[in-house]
């Protein structure tokens, strides 16, 4: 068996898929955003796969900005989890729709 | 022979643990397993020659953003646990088509192109001497935009965490909450954070935050 780039994008795609099942499913904003971190580390890897198959850094340095944004969104995410946990009792992602009215 | 067998072992271990995430109804089993999960991963890109890369997602991601959220989680205590598990049945099914679909879609894609053999790269493909060159010299404009980036993040996370959150005016308060609980609360998580012992506030919250 030869593992080219397309047992990668396969394996990436199957972990994508997961976190999506995730995202729509969970109710807690925390395991909300551990399967959104899930999703971009599967990007991450068809990136990195890819950058392989072409033999160009490209997709690594795409990568890196990913991991940057990823980092970004996990510090609001929480920052805004805790500011909730801090105003209201209980946290469930379908009981905070302030902002809808 | 050990590429297939490390391969197939990391790619096992990142579906597996993948799971992990999304179905415990405890949010801190999910995050221990998406500790696995990145490990499987770095793994995954020591295969594909990205030695960065695999050394930065252990750094950056079970290093630094893992143990956040983790100290969120603690901090929260009992909050942040699932508020219920009755998802309705259409929403399961529509999330499983959702995410098979996906799946599906990437895989018949992915067959349908016929793949030559990878590229052959020299050994210094993709170790920090040659992506640190190429990030500071043709991607120049890209590594800026994620440090201002991650600058904006910071100041973010700094408004968003501070003491005193801005009050919404046309909602009144749900529950007085008196400074002194503020305090304590923060007390809790300045000790937290020294001992590395998450000290629960659960009781106080309960009193004052449980009728929402």
């Amino acid at each position: 068996m030869k593992v080219g780039v397309e047992y990668f994008i396969t394996v990436s795609a199957i972990v994508f898929g997961i976190g999506l099942f995730g995202v729509f499913t969970r109710r807690s904003p925390l395991i909300l955003l551990l399967s959104v971190e899930l999703m971009l580390n599967a990007c991450n890897l068809a990136l990195i796969s890819f950058s392989r198959q072409w033999g160009t850094h490209t997709g690594q340095i795409f990568a890196l900005v990913v991991m940057g944004i990823a980092a970004s969104e996990v510090v609001i995410g929480l920052g805004l989890v805790v500011a909730v946990a801090r105003r209201k009792g209980n946290l469930d992602v379908d009981r905070l729709a302030a902002l809808r009215n | 022979m050990m590429y297939q067998v490390t391969f197939v072992a990391a790619a096992g271990l990142a579906i597996i643990s993948a799971f992990g995430v999304v179905l415990p109804s405890n949010p801190f089993h999910s995050a221990l397993s998406l500790i696995l999960n990145l490990v499987s991963l770095a793994t995954l890109y020591l295969l594909l020659q990205a030695d960065f890369l695999a050394a930065a997602q252990v750094i950056v991601y079970a290093g630094a953003v893992m143990i956040m959220f983790l100290f969120v989680i603690a901090y929260l205590g009992g909050r942040a646990d699932e508020p219920r598990r009755d998802v309705p049945l259409w929403q399961l099914g529509a999330s499983i088509l959702a995410g098979g679909a996906i799946v599906v879609e990437v895989v018949i894609a992915v067959a349908s192109q016929a793949f030559g053999p990878a590229a052959s790269v020299s050994d210094q493909f993709g170790n920090p001497l040659v992506v640190g060159q190429d990030f500071f010299g043709r991607y120049l404009l890209a590594f800026e935009a994620t440090s201002i980036l991650l600058l904006i993040a910071a100041v973010g996370g700094v408004v968003l965490g501070s003491k005193r959150p801005s009050r919404r005016i046309d909602e009144p308060d749900e529950f007085p909450a008196p400074e002194v609980q503020q305090d304590l609360e923060l007390q809790a998580a300045v000790m937290g954070a020294e001992t590395g012992f998450p000290v629960s506030r659960r009781a106080t919250a309960a009193e004052h935050g449980g009728g929402d």
